[in-house]
């Protein structure tokens, strides 16, 4: 497949021309296959709330390096700001987040920085920069931490565009792209700096049948090609049961299921079975809580 | 009386809150300015967002301002024979007061509002949390080049609008209305003192460039990041520029002129 092969070469080109910033860069990824068997998300009794409402009640989850874990429950649940936890942009009222052996919530800021180069996160909008191209959206986190000569920097992100089919949209602004070729954008960015782990915040909303399939099929090559960690927080089950390697429903503050995709389809827990199968009573009630029918009814005669 | 007292201690504990987090905001900003030392294409970026932009503005109201100036100070000095003093007068009134205030008015109204819906809308669209997440610290990209930019530009365009302000009392009161060109340029040059006039202006101007920057960039920052937040923000820096540069100028013109 090309871009399995521009990526190939992407990783190969760089290391071997000893672009030391750019393999700084990347030593947290080369770490992956140190500590294979430690999670590379290791959450325990997380405790969130904004405000008086709590998102997060005593959540532990582990998320394994090299495999694509994705994180379903209704809307409102709290799945978003998951992400934020995991990426340091939100502090819990309890427990830890431990991102690759370092709580994000105890390092400093620049080590947090230096963590966070090795992740991305892929916002539901794209969050692309809308007074830049394609080209230096793309190069943006090179440009910012990376002194790669011109003509290396054009061909790496030429091969990020390449990987994500948009090599010829490269000077397009991001108000001329549809919201597919926008998070596909926002894509060939998170991969710029080769991260270890990508997190991916609803990548499959809003979109067309054939650019969820685009999107499906990058997140899966993207995670086998370049080794990584793939979290996907997403409603939609039929798309995830395709790619995932593992499943988390959490629901209420609380883990409600985790497992393989066989092992969630199997589950005996009837919010798990309400949530896969998509039906619209049973733990989760149809109904908002109200007083009895018959006699709210009769209350008005 | 109990609910009135309650509105009340909460609206000052909100203001004193947001003012704490206003300073905060503006010590990690200064913390933030040593780098941009090595990278001044992002401050020379901004620099012609906020500053050449703004000039067509600037040019047109000090020309005005000068216009109007010009004819109303002639119409007042020609009762006592001395409209020889119109260079004298045009000349004091711009570099002293009106070119720092109203420009500094103005800059809050087309650049300080243009730079808190810029921030505002990058909140809102998570371009900042994007750059965050991307380990970019947005303080230091997006918003101390603004902020310096602001502080850079002002007393230039202050200046501008002083220059050009001359310039129209000049067209008006001796191209217009007779006044003899060297008394107008001669009164002035005797008049207007290096120091104490032109220096207290640029002073002036410095400070006020700080303070709108600071207001337009805080409020663009800490927005609620929603269209009617960023519209919400945008008012605030205009309104709250407006009450700081007119407060303060009491307060430096009092330090400054008051004991003459």
């Amino acid at each position: 497949m090309p871009a399995i092969i521009n990526l190939l070469f992407s990783i190969h080109f760089v290391h071997g021309h000893g672009c030391g910033d750019l393999q700084a860069v990347r030593q947290g990824a080369l770490k992956v296959s140190k500590n294979n068997d430690e999670p590379i998300v290791k959450i325990r009794s997380l405790r969130f709330a904004h405000g008086t409402r709590v998102i997060f009640d005593g959540v532990d989850i582990d998320i394994p390096r090299g495999k694509i874990t994705a994180i379903m429950g209704p809307s409102g649940t709290g799945k978003t700001t998951l992400l934020k936890l995991i990426g340091g942009q939100l502090q819990p009222n309890a427990g830890s987040v431990v991102v690759d052996g370092e709580d994000v919530n105890k390092v400093s800021r620049d080590a947090l920085f230096r963590l966070r180069k090795r992740m991305s996160l892929l916002f539901q909008t794209g969050a692309l920069f809308t007074d830049l191209t394609v080209f230096e959206n793309v190069a943006f986190p090179l440009r910012e931490h990376t002194r790669l000569p011109e003509s290396i920097l054009r061909d790496l992100v030429l091969m990020k565009l390449q990987a994500v089919g948009l090599r010829g949209a490269r000077d397009l602004l991001p108000a001329e792209l549809s919201g597919g070729m926008a998070r596909r954008v926002a894509l060939a960015r998170a991969i710029a700096l080769d991260p270890m782990m990508i997190m991916y915040d609803e990548p499959f909303t809003g979109q067309d049948p054939i650019t969820v399939g685009v999107i499906m099929q990058l997140i899966r090559m993207l995670n086998d090609t370049l080794g990584l960690t793939s979290i996907i927080v997403s409603h939609d089950v039929h798309e995830l049961t395709m790619i995932c390697d593992h499943m988390y429903m959490i629901s209420g503050g609380k883990v409600m299921g985790h497992g393989t995709p066989d092992d969630m389809a199997h589950s005996e827990s009837g919010w798990v079975r309400q949530f896969m199968s998509g039906l619209p009573d049973g733990p989760v009630p149809f109904h908002y809580p109200a007083p009895d029918y018959a006699d709210d009814l009769l209350a008005g005669a | 009386m109990m609910g009135w007292l309650q509105r009340l201690g909460s609206t000052s504990l909100s203001v004193f809150e947001r003012l704490g987090r206003g300073n905060l905001f503006l010590l990690r900003i200064l913390a933030a300015l040593p780098s941009l030392v090595l990278r001044p294409g992002l401050v020379i970026a901004q620099l012609y967002s906020v500053g050449v932009l703004s000039m067509t503005l600037i040019v047109i109201s000090g020309l005005n301002v000068g216009m109007v100036l010009g004819l109303q100070g002639y119409n007042t000095l020609v009762d006592f024979g001395s409209e020889e003093s119109l260079g004298q007068l045009v000349a004091l009134s711009l570099v002293r007061e009106l070119g720092p205030v109203v420009a500094a008015l103005l800059f809050a109204g087309r650049a300080g509002s243009a730079l808190t819906a810029e921030i505002g809308l990058m909140k809102a669209t998570e371009q900042l949390s994007g750059m965050e997440m991307m380990a970019v610290d947005p303080l230091k990209r997006v918003v101390a080049p603004r902020f310096i930019a602001g502080i850079i530009s002002m007393p230039l365009l202050a200046a501008m609008f002083s220059a050009v302000g001359v310039l129209g009392g000049f067209f008006v009161g001796v191209g217009l209305l007779g006044v003899d060109s060297g008394a107008f340029w001669s009164q002035m040059q005797s008049k207007v003192d290096l120091y104490d006039d032109i220096l207290n202006g640029v002073i002036k101007s410095i400070v006020f460039g700080c303070v709108a920057a600071w207001i337009a960039v805080f409020e663009g920052y800490d927005a609620v990041p929603n269209t009617e937040g960023v519209s919400r923000a945008t008012t605030r820096t205009v309104v709250h520029t407006a009450f700081a540069v007119l407060g303060l100028d009491f307060i430096l013109t009092a330090l400054m002129f008051g004991d003459e």
